[in-house]
């Protein structure tokens, strides 16, 4: 528990170098719920949107008097329809997340939840509603959210790779999925192609470790997963060196298609680089939309 | 082997390297233990196949590495020598024959490593052995060779040589054995070396090792006109040059080395001397004289009183008559005493200070209380007064009814005078000495007479007290014991007013005996006769002093005249008073080196040693199989955490040798930090800190100043250059500084530091002599470099440094603080509050309001010593930490706020 304000004030400070994350809003007939995004018509909201004579059907209690004593006529005071933007994340908290190829370097668990947070605060910072995909935490807006988050962030997963959850889907919101995306390719491919069903539409971000990107190793070595549930023996490490980067390569090319196909953004970031620039990058790509 | 001196004792294991190539190829094919590793990217390898053609394997090193382990262990195992010995063909005992003498004690070391490889190969050949010392006969006891082997450093040179009598004894017990011998000899000829060959040779054959150096050692040490002659002897010509060291006790009564002198053997000479001219005190000091380099009993020459001349002081009365001279009660005592003896000669008050060793009394009857009571002292820590009689004693009352305590004897009244005009009777002679007394032995001359006397009360302790009497029972001397001193009353004059005793030899033996004087040099076999002698210390072969209380007394013609050997050992013996030393040699004594005879063969000590080098490869192959036990953890990755703790133990072993002292002074000046001077008294030292704690702590809270823990200095040790403050409580005492660190005080005061110093009496005096603690700083700061001082001014800097202060409280309240005094100078514009005083700030400030107390507090930053009470004392402790504030801010600052800058802002804040 104590880990929670630390990864909550980095993330803060994280945060704090970036003008207030707003996610595009979108139109959806079906979101319901309130935000700070103008829809540009009238309808539930804070803003002032106009004055409009008074129709058949209207309240008295409906009428702005103050307005309507200027003139002969009454008149309706309308306020601008806001709605906020649901953006659920996942966050992948399997085993294979945890590793770190040296001590200098955190491991891939702690950029990808410092990474969540960042991106979660300016969201709620924006007035946008975040939660996480599936049931446990649905979308929330206010500090508190912030918070719980942050507790349901810390939580390890009792698996080896991680797969996405593709339950529970707002339809027509926003969703951020950050993960090693080393598991099962098929799963992954199914959530996306559930998440596009819905409406959708989202980023990816792949955090790996520098040496799952260059795979330094020679010798003779028995590789195992995280969990020891995969292994894999070679009397000469560096022979594979190649083959490897060929076979890591073409999992990015896949997923990068993947996203195109479906609408997603993605991105893959190593643990040694600037958590700025990632960060900068989700800004960008939660601002842009598709 | 390959040129070098190997040899192997089971050379058909070397066999075994010959399988080395086989297991190059073994080791080649089996490929280092995988490394497990974690990682989650092996989802992606799976199904990827090695390249068949490439077979990782062991690394070259580590082969090389294996194959070094295999060979030292192979030739480990097949026994290797280093200078194997020549192969003895006889398989008879072997005889280790040894001089044992002290001259063979410089090379006993060397001796004892040839014993040991000679026993060792007997040992490989089976062959039994013994060991036999000529010094000490005994029947030779033959044992399998590893036994001796294991015993070799039970022998120890003994302090002295064979002679034919051990020789003789020695032969007796050989009895029909055949054995070989090997004698290791020291080279000095004695009596029955040649028969002992003989014997030898009948039984087998006989080889002889002899180091090649010549004995040398000191025969004669004599003393002639204040120069010591040192003799030494070397058994041949030719010998190398050595120094001579004078051993001697400093004045701390630690052992050192008094003088050294160079020992040069002319090319033609066996006798080599050397001589030192030594001031009497120093010679007074001296106990050995020794050859440096050569550690055996014979370079050691011990010395006893031979060499020192007593001090004998002589009381005269100051009623000397011109002209009288033979009539003179001193006269004969000088003639007698001049040529041995430091004479000095005057009244009890003047010979006291030089702490003679033997004051005499001719005929003194009464000594004043205070010369009595002095001389009691002197004799019972260890004197010897000798007194005699004459007309003023036997006239006074002295000694009369009671025992005086410097008289050995109550005396009757008057005296007697035997064989005079008016008496009856013949003069009377002297009775034999007794037995046990220490007149034993000495002859009394036929002619001597004793014609007057004092007699002796009789009491009942007289008779143990009388050392001598006349033919008619009285006593003519006696003695007393005082302390460990001594008193000794002759009953005649000390001229020959009453006896002819002074004109007779007797009386110069006499005095000898009495250890009046000291031994003379030449011995004197009737000075020696009749007396027993118990060692004190003896020497060893290797000429080390031993505790020699417990071996048995010796007969003093014996200790003079018999040659060293197991019952007259070399040493310091004592006699009552008189030491007398035995040396190995005596002067007449001569070295004499042994010719072998022609047949025998003689190697010298040095020949290269066996060595078994089995431990050697042995241990070598342990460490490289160790080696590579850590490179195939490395190779296997499992070494981070060998790798950690190796380097952390590495880390601390480095650590550890960092000096703490440097790193704690290095802070220091890095920051600052209040010091204060140590007194010595823990209360005190921990008062100083206390307070200067609790100032560093409220400088820190107030002031930009935020100083680290407040240090100690001692003055004598500690550099002061690092500290701009002392804080120096003065207590009556406290010991005062040296002469150095004096000269460090006044170059520190000279090159900016301030001193404060803090008598912390002024509740009950004001600053000066009145008192105790103002006493101790006057003499402190006597040997200080102070300028002149006033009452600190109102217009001081120290006002206005940081507060605006006018007082300066402590604990106590007194306005009596001292500053170095303005410039003459200085004088106050109009319209300015304060003078112009620029220049230098005060080095001391000198105080007894006791600041540190007011300032003290514990860590937790509570008070320990109550200041005043209520809220004034309150008031006052503020003051004086804000005195402490302005203080230490005139220490960094200096003269700063005097500057006219500020003037306006000051008067501005003062209202003027």
């Amino acid at each position: 528990m104590s880990a929670h304000p630390q990864l909550r004030r980095r993330a803060e400070a994280a945060a704090s170098r970036l003008p207030p994350l707003l996610a595009r809003a979108e139109h959806m007939a079906n979101t319901v719920l309130l935000g700070d995004h103008g829809r540009r018509r009238a309808g539930l909201g804070d803003d002032f949107w106009q004055y409009r004579p008074v129709q058949p059907g209207d309240g008295y209690r409906m009428i702005d008097w103050r307005r309507s004593a200027k003139s002969d006529a009454q008149f309706v005071r309308q306020k601008e329809w806001q709605i906020a933007q649901s953006v659920t994340l996942w966050v992948d908290n399997a085993a294979s997340m945890e590793y770190s190829s040296h001590k200098d370097l955190l491991a891939k668990s702690d950029r990808a939840r410092l990474l969540a947070m960042a991106v979660s605060i300016l969201l709620v910072r924006a007035g946008e509603r975040v939660g996480l995909t599936g049931y446990d935490l649905p979308p929330k807006r206010g500090d508190g959210q912030i918070w719980r988050l942050a507790q349901a962030l810390m939580n390890d997963g009792s698996d080896d790779y991680g797969a996405p959850e593709a339950r529970a889907m707002i339809p027509k919101s926003r969703a951020l999925y950050i993960s090693d995306f080393l598991g099962d390719f098929e799963q992954i491919e199914f959530a996306l192609a559930k998440a596009a069903d819905r409406g959708v539409s989202g980023v990816m971000l792949q955090i790996l470790d520098p040496a799952e990107e260059e795979f330094p190793f020679h010798g003779r070595a028995v590789f195992e997963s995280m969990k020891a549930q995969v292994n894999h023996e070679t009397r000469k490490a560096n022979d594979l060196k190649e083959r490897y980067i060929e076979r890591m390569r073409e999992r990015k090319l896949a997923l990068r298609n993947l996203a195109r196909a479906t609408g997603w953004q993605y991105e893959c970031h190593l643990t040694n680089a600037p958590v700025q620039q990632a960060l900068l990058w989700l800004y960008r790509a939660m601002e842009r939309g598709r | 082997m390959l040129g070098l001196p190997i040899g192997f004792a089971a050379p058909w294991v070397l066999i075994a390297l010959g399988a080395l190539p086989v297991l190059w190829f073994l080791l080649r094919a089996v490929p280092p233990a995988p490394i497990r590793r974690r990682f989650p990217g092996v989802v992606l390898l799976l199904g990827l196949e090695d390249d068949e053609s490439v077979m990782d394997r062991t690394p070259w090193w580590l082969l090389l590495l294996r194959m070094c382990v295999v060979a030292a262990a192979i030739i480990g195992f097949a026994g290797p020598v280093l200078n194997p010995q020549e192969q003895a063909t006889s398989d008879r005992p072997l005889l280790i024959a040894l001089d044992g003498g002290w001259a063979s004690a410089p090379h006993w070391r060397a001796q004892s490593a040839v014993l040991v490889s000679v026993l060792e190969e007997a040992d490989r050949l089976g062959r039994d052995a013994a060991i036999l010392r000529l010094t000490t006969p005994a029947e030779p006891e033959f044992l399998p060779a590893g036994a001796w082997a294991r015993r070799v450093a039970e022998f120890e040179p003994l302090p002295w040589q064979p002679d034919a009598a051990k020789v003789d004894a020695i032969i007796g017990q050989l009895g029909d054995n055949t054995f070989d011998t090997l004698w290791v000899s020291d080279g000095l000829a004695h009596d029955g070396r040649s028969a002992l060959i003989e014997a030898f040779e009948s039984r087998g054959d006989l080889q002889v090792v002899q180091r090649d150096e010549l004995v040398v050692a000191l025969s004669d040490v004599a003393l002639q006109d204040g120069i010591l002659t040192v003799t030494a002897q070397a058994a041949a010509r030719g010998a190398e040059p050595k120094t001579v060291s004078i051993m001697g006790k400093d004045p701390t009564g630690a052992e050192r080395v008094l003088a050294t002198g160079a020992l040069n053997f002319e090319a033609n000479s066996q006798i080599s001397t050397i001589e030192f001219s030594l001031p009497a005190e120093l010679r007074g000091r001296v106990t050995r004289f020794q050859i440096d380099g050569v550690t055996s009993a014979g370079a050691t020459y011990l010395t006893d009183d031979s060499i020192r001349r007593r001090e004998i002081a002589i009381v005269t009365s100051r009623t000397d008559r011109e002209g009288l001279e033979l009539l003179s009660p001193s006269h004969y005592l000088r003639q007698a005493l001049v040529e041995t003896a430091e004479v000095i000669e005057g009244s009890i008050p003047d010979v006291l200070p030089a702490n003679p060793d033997v004051i005499i009394l001719p005929d003194v009857a009464t000594l004043a209380p205070a010369e009595q009571n002095a001389v009691v002292e002197w004799a019972e820590a260890g004197g010897l007064l000798l007194r005699f009689a004459g007309p003023q004693l036997a006239a006074s009352d002295l000694s009369r009814s009671e025992e005086h305590p410097l008289m050995p004897v109550r005396l009757r009244a008057g005296g007697r005078t035997v064989g005079g005009a008016m008496s009856w009777g013949e003069p009377k002679a002297l009775a034999p000495f007794g037995d046990d007394g220490p007149f034993a032995g000495l002859t009394i001359p036929d002619d001597l007479r004793v014609t007057a006397q004092v007699v002796a009360q009789p009491d009942p302790n007289l008779a143990e007290r009388v050392l001598a009497e006349l033919s008619d029972g009285t006593p003519l001397v006696t003695r007393k014991a005082i302390g460990q001193g001594q008193v000794v009353l002759f009953h005649v004059t000390a001229n020959a007013e009453w006896s002819g005793l002074p004109l007779s030899g007797l009386f110069v033996q006499m005095l000898d005996r009495l250890a009046v004087l000291s031994a003379t040099g030449q011995s004197e076999s009737g000075v020696m006769e009749g007396t027993t002698w118990q060692p004190l210390q003896v020497l060893d072969g290797q000429g080390r002093l031993l505790d020699g209380q417990t071996l048995p007394g010796v007969g003093g013609v014996e200790l003079a005249e018999s040659p060293v050997g197991a019952a007259i050992r070399p040493g310091l013996y004592r006699d009552g008073q008189r030491s007398y030393a035995r040396n190995v040699l005596r002067s007449d004594d001569v070295l004499v080196a042994f010719d072998w005879p022609a047949g025998v063969t003689v190697q010298g000590l040095n020949r290269p040693t066996a060595r078994d080098l089995t431990a050697v490869f042995l241990s070598t192959a342990l460490i490289l199989l160790l080696v590579d036990t850590f490179a195939s953890l490395i190779l296997s990755g499992r070494m981070r955490g060998f790798g950690m703790a190796t380097g952390f133990v590495a880390a601390m072993l480095v650590a550890s040798g960092a000096d703490a002292q440097q790193s704690e002074r290095t802070q220091i000046t890095d920051e600052i930090a209040l010091a204060y001077v140590l007194t010595g008294d823990r209360a005190q030292d921990d008062l100083s800190f206390a307070g200067l704690y609790g100032l560093s702590n409220t400088l820190y809270f107030r002031t930009s100043v935020e100083p680290a823990d407040p240090v100690g200095v001692d003055l004598e040790r500690d550099e002061l250059a690092f500290f701009p403050f002392l804080y120096w409580p003065v207590q009556a005492g406290q010991p005062r500084p040296s002469a150095e660190a004096n000269e460090k005080l006044n170059q520190y005061l000279r090159s900016g530091g301030m001193i404060l110093f803090d008598t912390r009496d002024s509740d009950v005096a004001r600053l000066g002599a009145s008192s105790p603690n103002g006493r101790a700083l006057q003499q402190l700061a006597s040997a200080l470099d102070i300028p002149a001082l006033e009452p600190i001014p109102a217009d001081h800097v120290l006002t206005r440094t940081f507060y605006l202060l006018q007082d300066f409280p402590g604990r106590y309240v007194s306005r009596d603080v001292w500053v170095e005094a303005a410039a003459p100078d200085a004088e106050q514009v109009e319209g300015m509050p304060f003078r112009n005083l620029n220049d230098g700030v005060t080095p001391v400030i000198i105080g007894g309001n006791d600041w540190a107390s007011a300032w003290a507090t514990n860590r937790q930053g509570t008070h320990l010593y109550p200041v005043g009470r209520g809220s004034t004392g309150e008031r006052q402790r503020e003051l004086a930490y804000r005195f402490g504030v302005n203080l230490i801010m005139h220490v960094l600052t200096g003269n700063y706020k005097s500057d006219q800058v500020h003037v306006p802002a000051l008067l501005d804040r003062l209202g003027q």
